[in-house]
């Protein structure tokens, strides 16, 4: 509706500035540099009531049809059931436990991932040996799906902690070395070369210019890959889990609980959402040097 | 002449690619004075930064080889600092510690022995910082300065540990005109002040007049020295030098020769069978 009333506007408004005299008139000045501009900035104001506007529309729209009962509650509970829901595992079905396992699995893969992927990344983007060594069968690993690791992963390591732990890892390092090291190897070939002329020394350039020019690349990799370890939590915990977010989904699956199933499925969302500010937060306090 | 600063002899450096080779530079034979101002010009293609990286020992060169006072330079060092046209700055650094990041290093820490050597280097830093008019931007990150002022900031950089050479590789290529002339007199003043050996690159003529002591006029396909011009300037010099007859016939001189040699003049025929196309 906005675009049908905006386009007229916008090319009147533009036949306007041809013959213009150096008053025109203000209100049209702003309206054609709002809403539809290609990049045009917005207020906070309007940012924000999109962003709660956004989130919230597939809410209406789901409570919607089950209000009106277009659809089988058996199928799609309503969300006043799924909250009910969340509250019951909560109180009764250790709701806290299962978000702790969950938690504490997702963070041992991500972080024994990032680990190893950090300096094994800086390596690959620093020294061209390395890369050509390294960076083909990375590559090649990286395409075989971590899903199908899962019998492998089961005859090695068993069915305990371990084994859950390392699907994660699976499904997030050779993505996350790969990122590492493109990241290194987008620091400035003349910031590199300024400390060269100034005398730095090969350790020097790593750690005075290519890690911290690599930083804030480094940091909105993990965020992004934190985001990817929680993908695989659910398959990691179909390797004979008894607790965590994903056994609960699955499980709720085979009693036909398809209101616990919406819940984790929120809830495993909801954490992921939380980390991701997390991220933005630290990004923004740790490198205030990138604000203009 | 056995005491020039920098003894260029029989440099030349070939490019391999995955399907040619390309000449970047023939066969380049020159020696540059202590505390002489040399500038590079030519058109693009000519080797002018090649040749600068060389000194710098950012790059080999794949024959002959450069004497920096009498042995032959082995890789980038302290005393060979360089300015780049752009994006060099620390960004995660404020103004000032981008001026004091060579304290950091070894090469440089090794040197310091003492705290009134410490004490010199701060005022050092400090002097660099009020001459290139930066004292109120001491705590800015480079994001925050404009263009000129982030160039500033590279030079003082650049300048800190007191290198004997500069190399300067089209340091105000994307400073816009005023701001230039800004920067091409306090360039002058730090080559008299600091008794500097500066190697100065740009595609620029009149800049590379109003700079140098020597032009050194560089040509294309292969990259060599093609002619050297005297400047007939005085030592002191200012910004209405460049309307005098002596500035714009030197100007004159080598805008045709660097046209000439740059085989890409404009064909005025197909120019006119393009517009009566067009047209």
């Amino acid at each position: 509706m906005t675009e049908q009333i905006n386009i007229p506007s916008a090319s009147t408004s533009a036949q306007q500035r041809h013959t213009a005299t150096p008053a025109a008139p203000a209100e049209q000045v702003v309206r054609k540099s709002s809403f539809w501009r290609i990049r045009g900035e917005i207020s906070r104001r309007s940012a924000w009531l999109l962003t709660v506007a956004g989130l919230s529309l597939p809410f209406v729209v789901w409570w919607l049809w089950t209000a009106l009962g277009l659809a089988d509650p058996m199928f799609m509970p309503s969300p006043g059931a799924v909250l009910e829901r969340i509250g019951r595992w909560w109180t009764s079905e250790g709701l806290v436990t299962d978000i702790g396992i969950s938690v504490w699995r997702v963070m041992a893969g991500f972080g024994a991932s990032a680990l190893l992927a950090l300096p094994l990344g800086l390596y690959i983007g620093t020294y061209r040996p390395v890369q050509a060594f390294l960076e083909p069968l990375i590559d090649f690993i990286r395409y075989m799906p971590a899903v199908a690791f899962i019998p492998l992963v089961m005859l090695w390591v068993g069915i305990d902690e371990g084994s859950k732990v390392l699907i994660i890892f699976i499904g997030t390092f050779f993505q996350m070395v790969l990122m590492v090291a493109e990241d290194v190897r987008r620091v400035p070939m003349a910031q590199i070369e300024a400390a060269q002329t100034m005398g730095a020394n090969r350790g020097e350039i790593v750690k005075l210019v290519i890690l911290p020019s690599a930083k804030p690349a480094l940091l909105d990799t993990l965020r992004i890959t934190c985001g990817w370890a929680w993908t695989y939590l659910v398959v990691a915990e179909l390797v004979a889990a008894n607790s965590g977010l994903g056994y609960a989904i699955l499980k709720a699956q085979r009693y036909m609980h398809t209101d616990k199933i919406f819940a984790g499925i929120l809830l495993i969302g909801l954490i992921g959402l939380l980390t991701d500010q997390a991220f933005r937060w630290l990004h923004r306090r740790a490198f205030p040097w990138m604000r203009k | 002449m056995s005491d020039a600063k920098i003894r260029i002899r029989g440099v030349g450096k070939t490019f391999v690619n995955e399907q040619r080779e390309v000449q970047a530079l023939q066969s380049i034979d020159l020696d540059i004075q202590p505390n002489e101002f040399v500038t590079f010009v030519g058109a693009s293609g000519c080797g002018k930064s090649t040749l600068l990286r060389i000194v710098a020992g950012l790059e080999s060169p794949s024959r002959g080889e450069i004497l920096l006072d009498g042995k032959p330079i082995d890789g980038p060092g302290v005393d060979r600092a360089m300015v780049f046209q752009h994006y060099s700055l620390y960004p995660w650094l404020t103004v000032m510690q981008n001026i004091k990041f060579c304290r950091q290093l070894k090469v440089i820490r090794d040197t310091v022995r003492n705290d009134s050597d410490v004490e010199t280097a701060a005022g050092r830093a400090d002097a660099l910082l009020n001459l290139m008019g930066l004292t109120r931007f001491a705590d800015a990150y480079p994001s925050q300065l404009s263009g000129g002022m982030q160039q500033r900031v590279a030079i003082a950089r650049a300048l800190m540990p007191k290198p004997a050479t500069l190399l300067m590789d089209e340091p105000f290529g994307a400073l816009d005109a005023q701001t230039r002339e800004v920067m091409h007199d306090l360039i002058r003043h730090v080559h008299r002040l600091e008794k500097s050996t500066i190697l100065f690159v740009t595609h620029d003529v009149e800049e590379a007049i109003y700079l140098g002591s020597r032009i050194v006029l560089m040509a294309p396909r292969p990259g060599r020295i093609d002619s050297i011009y005297e400047v007939p300037l005085p030592a002191q010099r200012h910004q209405d030098m460049k309307l005098s007859p002596e500035f714009t016939e030197l100007k004159r001189e080598i805008l045709a020769r660097i046209r000439e040699t740059s085989g890409m003049q404009t064909d005025l025929e197909q120019l006119a069978k393009l517009s009566a196309v067009t047209g």
